[in-house]
């Protein structure tokens, strides 16, 4: 597709026909929800002020969740690398923690980011031996090392071995903050740390959400979207497409750490089967992405809310929960492979935070076309 | 040292079994480029059928008789339903639809026999074993599967390099639309391969059945080996699959002799370094 | 007695057209020509004829039926069969194997079989048991085109059987091609090398840009029209 419509033939490269473009990003309705998303933040910070506990930690899964969720759609929907090992992340970033906080008396705010760290420390490694397969085996690669790395903190006594270990009373009401926390809103240790690790959650998936945003919107969205595309021809233009890939890998490994260590230290307990859970912070969360759209910003969130509401209205199914997700999964890609926001995106031409540029062509004479997207 | 060679031959025999467990996944991967997530719990499931069918009465090869025609028209529907459609350049659908596959299987299982570990009972072979001089003895039972995993590769090799359909197999792997121009129907092609990686799940599931105690939830851990065994292989080759099988065997088995927590990591660990070292394989065949 | 006609074939990659409507026949027994530059669309209308692309039911039509709706397998059962532009053998077979995997759709009557197919190129039975990928240029184009002829077609698309072949070698496929047009076979030969296409052909088609730009009998055309017609100046 050239810009300003096809010229016609033998008219040459005529210097004054040429027309102009502005490139522009923002849409109507990306305004409209920039505008309308700040005030929800706000409240959404505000909440704990007048929320009861069941609520908060109600929202911090959903946040922990969402976070993941974005972290996944980068990895997998944007740079194409298909990942169902991201447990090994959660798992790692946790043990991070209990092993920070538990045997090394470390701040457990202090903690979550040093089980990123961690994460990421294991990720470059583990990047490097998975990277050289493809594809599905690729997917599956990141399952082996994300059972090695079970197997292995297992073999753990001092963090409770197979079996797991609790967080102590002294690490949990020990956290920065929590004093002032307790102080200022008046209420008990306890439902200090709820408090204190919504903030936590909120602001992680906040983080997220702009570093994916930026991430994309950067030279290396282009270079993600290019990658995708086609690895050869991005390299002919000179995309370094390892070096790409392994920084979003590490980089989504530190982050999936921290929400890993906030998850673990929310349930103040931990074991290597619930860290390095397939079910639930991979086949969840691929559930979340897919539904929402995958590839999109608008996904996840969707994706997340409406698995929230079937988790809360259907889990007591227990098998049959699972077996009505995995049927859902697949009736999604065989039907709707770009999940609710892309039918609702495709219908209404809709694009809430637009990643593309699109070209705008300032009026030339002579011209009608539309404005390309 | 009698110790060593005693567990040098256990793994060999347990290669055989992760052998079968591996030769239907690499079929598939070779003609189709499609990886089943759901794999393992395929094999679990067939174990479940042949079980149903003997608690139902039925003489256990009587049942394995039944199962295998049974899982092969299985992995024709499956193939033809769902998988065909999902097929093409973006590998993520078929990913997935086998992902939410593969967690289908494992909670119908879970509903239908419930958490229980199970076992297939074969009678007399069960505990019969063979002599091999110098104090050492195999399980008749493993032997029989190291025989059948070798039938199995020697039966499919048969097929695909003598037979007009065979070469239909490995046109359709080569260039699958100049195949077509050959008269080959690819999707009919993929569903019969399906439908022979799934037969070939029976063969693994009665082993993996009488062999050891099985329950629902054990799918995932089978998929991984046979996995292991395909990569340690080299893509390509049938023969590559089943030394890759014994490859993970045998690091299960040394890795469990020195100690029992072991056997699981050794596995892993012998994958990874062989993925460090030799990421095509030890034996690949086939170009990609 | 026209065997093969295109209506208004259009013919897309993804968003990009490639054909805008092609009008084209073929009687009982001709050999035409398709020339015309790199990216003019040749192999693309052999292709959508042969079905490996989508197109419109009605557009291509075998002795007055329309075929548009058939995926290429079927299409080869009726005896339409296509040569692959750079020859595209598969490599794990050998060259015997690779001739006789082109029998799989095979129509039963017609003169081609193993044996006839040595007859036409017999340094190919010498070679009967090695790896394609072993030939060169030339006896690999030999491969391609025997195993095509072995389905017995009643018309053989050719898609630049002259490709990076050595012009003795392309004089050899040429007079296989005479030896398979004489059994009645009706050939479509795209080509760019035109004095060879338009030595054999009955009929000519100049595409340009997706579009039929000259049509003619080589006799009638002039070097000046197929220029204008080939670059479009």
């Amino acid at each position: 597709m050239r810009p300003g419509g096809t010229k016609p033939a033998g008219s040459g490269e005529g210097g004054h026909r040429r027309p102009r473009f502005a490139v522009s990003r923002a849409t109507r309705a990306s305004t409209v929800t920039a505008l309308l998303a700040v005030p929800m933040v706000l409240l959404l910070f505000a909440l704990p002020a007048f929320a009861g506990r069941a609520l908060l930690q109600e929202l911090f899964y959903v946040f922990t969740m969402l976070t993941l969720a974005q972290l996944w759609n980068l990895l997998a929907g944007c740079a194409g690398l298909m990942s169902v090992g991201q447990q090994a992340f959660v798992g790692v970033g946790a043990y991070a923690l209990f092993a920070f906080t538990v045997i090394g008396g470390l701040d457990a705010a202090a903690a979550i980011v040093l089980g990123g760290a961690v994460a990421g420390i294991v990720a470059l490694p583990a990047a490097l031996i998975v990277f050289r397969l493809r594809g599905a085996y690729f997917a599956i690669g990141t399952w082996v090392v994300a059972e090695v790395c079970r197997l292995v903190l297992a073999q753990v006594k001092q963090l409770g071995g197979g079996t797991g270990t609790s967080l102590s009373p002294e690490v949990a009401s020990s956290m920065i903050g929590l004093d002032f926390v307790r102080s200022f809103f008046q209420v008990r240790g306890s439902a200090a740390r709820d408090m204190l690790t919504y903030w936590l959650a909120l602001a992680l998936a906040l983080v997220t959400f702009f570093l994916v945003y930026k991430l994309l919107r950067s030279r290396y969205g282009l270079a993600l979207s290019a990658i995708g595309d086609s690895e050869a021809a991005a390299e002919s233009v000179g995309v370094d497409v390892f070096r790409t890939k392994l920084m979003i890998y590490v980089v989504t490994a530190i982050v999936t750490g921290m929400a890993g260590a906030l998850i673990f230290l929310q349930k103040a307990r931990i074991s290597p089967d619930a860290a390095f859970s397939l079910i639930d912070w991979t086949a969840y969360v691929i559930f979340i992405v897919v539904i929402g759209g995958i590839g999109t910003m608008e996904g996840p969130i969707i994706g997340v809310a409406i698995f929230y509401l079937l988790q809360y209205y259907l889990a007591a199914l227990g098998s049959w929960y699972l077996i009505l997700l995995g049927a859902l999964a697949i009736l999604l890609m065989l039907f709707a492979p770009s999940g609710v926001w892309g039918v609702i995106s495709h219908a209404f031409g809709l694009d809430l935070f637009p990643v593309r540029r699109r070209l705008i062509p300032l009026g030339v004479a002579g011209n009608d076309t539309k404005p390309q997207s | 040292m009698l110790g060593w060679i005693d567990t040098l031959l256990q793994g060999v025999l347990l290669g055989g079994l992760y052998s079968l467990y591996a030769t239907g996944l690499s079929v598939i991967f070779g003609i189709m480029r499609l990886v089943n997530l759901a794999h393992g719990d395929l094999i679990v499931l067939a174990a479940f059928l042949i079980l149903a069918a003997a608690a139902a009465g039925v003489p256990i090869v009587l049942a394995f008789a039944i199962v295998v025609p049974l899982m092969f028209v299985a992995g024709y529907a499956l193939q033809s339903v769902l998988l065909n459609r999902a097929l093409g350049r973006n590998i993520l659908p078929p990913l997935l639809i086998t992902f939410g596959l593969s967690i289908i299987v494992q909670n119908g299982l879970l509903e239908s026999f419930s958490a229980d570990s199970r076992r297939l009972h074969v009678g007399a072979l069960e505990s019969a074993s063979l002599p091999l001089g110098g104090g050492i003895a195999v399980g008749l039972m493993p032997l029989l599967c190291l025989v059948s995993a070798i039938a199995v590769i020697i039966l499919l090799n048969g097929v695909f390099y003598r037979t007009a359909l065979g070469r239909a197999f490995r046109a359709t792997s080569d260039d699958v639309e100049i195949a077509q121009l050959m008269g080959i129907n690819n999707k009919s092609i993929y569903a019969v391969t399906m439908g022979i990686a799934l037969a070939i799940c029976a063969v693994a599931g009665l082993f993996l059945g009488a062999r050891a105690n099985f329950d629902p939830s054990i799918g995932p851990a089978r998929l991984l080996y046979a996995f292991e065994a395909v990569i340690i292989g080299g893509l390509g080759s049938l023969w590559g699959t089943l030394a890759g099988g014994i490859v993970v065997g045998v690091a299960q088995t040394v890795g469990a002799h020195i100690n029992p927590e072991w056997q699981i990591l050794s596995g892993h660990v012998a994958f990874l370094i062989v993925l460090v070292i030799r990421p095509r394989g030890l034996f690949p065949r086939a170009v990609d | 007695m026209t065997v093969l006609e295109t209506r208004e074939l259009t013919a897309f990659y993804g968003d990009f057209q490639a054909l805008f409507g092609i009008s084209f026949a073929l009687e009982e027994g001709e050999t035409v020509a398709i020339i015309g530059a790199n990216g003019a669309g040749k192999s693309t209308f052999l292709k959508a004829i042969a079905g490996l692309l989508p197109r419109p039911a009605a557009a291509v039509r075998l002795d007055g039926r329309d075929i548009g709706a058939l995926p290429a397998f079927e299409i080869v059962k009726l005896g339409v069969a296509l040569v692959p532009e750079g020859r595209r053998l598969f490599p794990s077979l050998s060259v015997e194997e690779n001739l006789l995997v082109g029998a799989y759709g095979r129509r039963l009557d017609g003169p081609w079989s193993l044996a006839a197919i040595y007859r036409l190129f017999p340094v190919l039975e010498e070679r009967r048991q090695a790896p394609s990928t072993t030939l060169s240029g030339g006896q690999q184009q030999m491969v391609a085109i025997g195993r095509s002829l072995m389905s017995n077609p009643r018309i053989l698309l050719c898609d630049e059987l002259s490709l990076g072949l050595a012009p003795i070698v392309i004089r050899d496929i040429y007079a296989a091609l005479a030896d398979i047009k004489a059994r009645g076979t009706s050939v479509v030969l795209v080509e760019q090398d035109l004095v060879h296409a338009m030595s054999v052909a009955d009929r000519a088609y100049c595409f340009m840009e997706g579009r039929v730009s000259l049509t003619g009998r080589p006799k009638d055309l002039t070097r000046e029209a197929i220029h204008a017609a080939y670059f479009g100046l």
